[in-house]
């Protein structure tokens, strides 16, 4: 039967459909939820510095490694590049303007999102599927000021100082590689670099960018980890998206943002 | 509460945090460069400012001396009305020359100061009355076009 298929198709599109949007509005509420009751995570500031600790200190290795990487990276390339207009000194403000603007907060918030966004989602939902969640609101503990809010907090204060670091050590690559190993000059390097790079233009507009990011990575960890089915497979299944949706948000909310914030003044 | 090791990990990671900041904000950006304290404001009228922005360095013997305050077109000549405040440290002969400069090829394009031999000195408010525009490509070619031409028509016509 042809338009029985058709129908079951279309139903499955509806549903599908339906349910994304349902699920977008619990989001919403989740996440409006936290922001309300978020005054226990700073009066008990303890609990966000612990969640400070294990998403931001705990990135910190692979957030620095990669920044130096990067920054490398981009050195030899750029340089590759440049040397063939003969303006090699243009180098810094390139690597520099790369890193503040784009690379640091969009590449640092993907490293968040896998190494401490998974992280808190796989805890979450363990907590859930444990029926630790349940317990605590049998002790009438509100497990979102409890549980949810110090790790949003503690994820949204980490990701601009991760992104900053991450830019700050991949200049200091880009350093390395194009002044002590190629040896562009020092000199027109770093004025170069300071002529290009504007406080607030740049830097500031990089910061709002990794705010921005921080919010929307440990949001959807979050909820994803809050509504993951209660078994081995949900919080896997949970992990994965959180990884994947979180990739997406930020590179999606990084193309509105850069084209509201650099529209080649 | 009590002070742990944990709080210790924090505080390493919120001040190095706040480090990377301030080195992005001073070391990379322009925010530790040329403050724009004790000025004085002196004009200047060009023709054709090429793509000199505000903010632009204006160097004298490539120091930076100051920077473009601000540009305005005037409706009345027809010029480029560009504002600049120089520090208060550098002081300049009356009859100084401005020029709009480009460094590099593919550099920004900034103001370069030629000191004349005036035994006043420019005060604040006063008017470069030498200025030199930035160069135009177009025009170059232009011009350079013309002069072959010109060649050309030299040498053919004792030919004829």
């Amino acid at each position: 039967m042809p338009h029985r298929k058709v129908g079951f198709g279309l139903r499955g599109i509806g549903h599908a459909m339906v349910n994304g949007v349902w699920r977008l509005g619990y989001a919403s509420r989740f996440f409006l939820l936290t922001l309300v009751s978020s005054g226990a995570s700073f009066r008990r500031i303890h609990l966000t510095i612990r969640e400070i600790y294990f998403s931001g200190v705990m990135s910190l290795i692979i957030i620095l490694v990669s920044g130096l990487f990067v920054g490398m990276v981009l050195g030899l390339q750029g340089y590759e590049t440049l040397q063939k207009y003969g303006s090699e000194s243009a180098l810094g403000s390139l690597v520099a303007l790369s890193l503040v603007r784009e690379l640091g907060p969009v590449l640092a918030a993907l490293l968040f999102a896998s190494r401490a966004g998974s992280a808190i989602t796989a805890e979450i939902g363990l907590m859930k599927a444990t029926e630790q969640i349940s317990a605590m609101e049998m002790m009438a503990v509100d497990p979102i000021s409890r549980v949810v809010a110090p790790r949003f907090w503690g994820g949204v204060i980490s990701m601009p100082l991760l992104a900053a670091m991450f830019s700050a050590i991949g200049v200091f690559g880009g350093y390395l590689v194009g002044v002590v190993f190629i040896g562009v000059d020092e000199g027109s390097f770093w004025s170069q670099m300071q002529a290009a790079v504007d406080f607030r233009q740049d830097v500031v507009n990089g910061v709002i960018k990794s705010v921005t990011f921080g919010v929307a990575v440990t949001a959807i960890a979050l909820f994803e980890g809050y509504d993951a089915p209660p078994t081995a497979e949900g919080v896997s299944h949970a992990t994965t998206r959180t990884v994947v949706t979180s990739a997406l948000v930020v590179l999606g909310l990084d193309f509105i943002l850069t084209a509201f914030m650099f529209r080649g003044v | 509460m009590e002070r742990t090791t944990l709080d210790l990990w924090v505080g390493v990671f919120v001040v190095g945090g706040l480090i990377a900041l301030l080195i992005l904000a001073f070391k990379v950006g322009n925010l530790g460069g040329y403050d724009g304290s004790e000025t004085y404001k002196v004009y200047g009228e060009f023709d054709n400012i090429g793509g000199l922005k505000v903010k632009a360095p204006v160097k004298s013997a490539g120091v930076v001396v100051g920077r473009v305050s601000d540009i305005q077109f005037d409706n009345k000549t027809f010029l480029a009305f560009v504002e600049m405040r120089i520090s208060q440290r550098y002081r300049f002969p009356k009859d100084t020359s401005a020029a709009i400069l480009t460094s590099g090829l593919l550099g920004e394009q900034y103001i370069g100061l030629d000191a004349g031999g005036d035994e006043a000195n420019l005060k604040n408010g006063d008017k470069f009355k030498l200025t030199q525009s930035a160069v135009v490509l177009e025009h170059l070619i232009g011009q350079a076009l013309f002069n072959k031409a010109g060649e050309g028509g030299n040498k053919k016509a004792p030919a004829q």
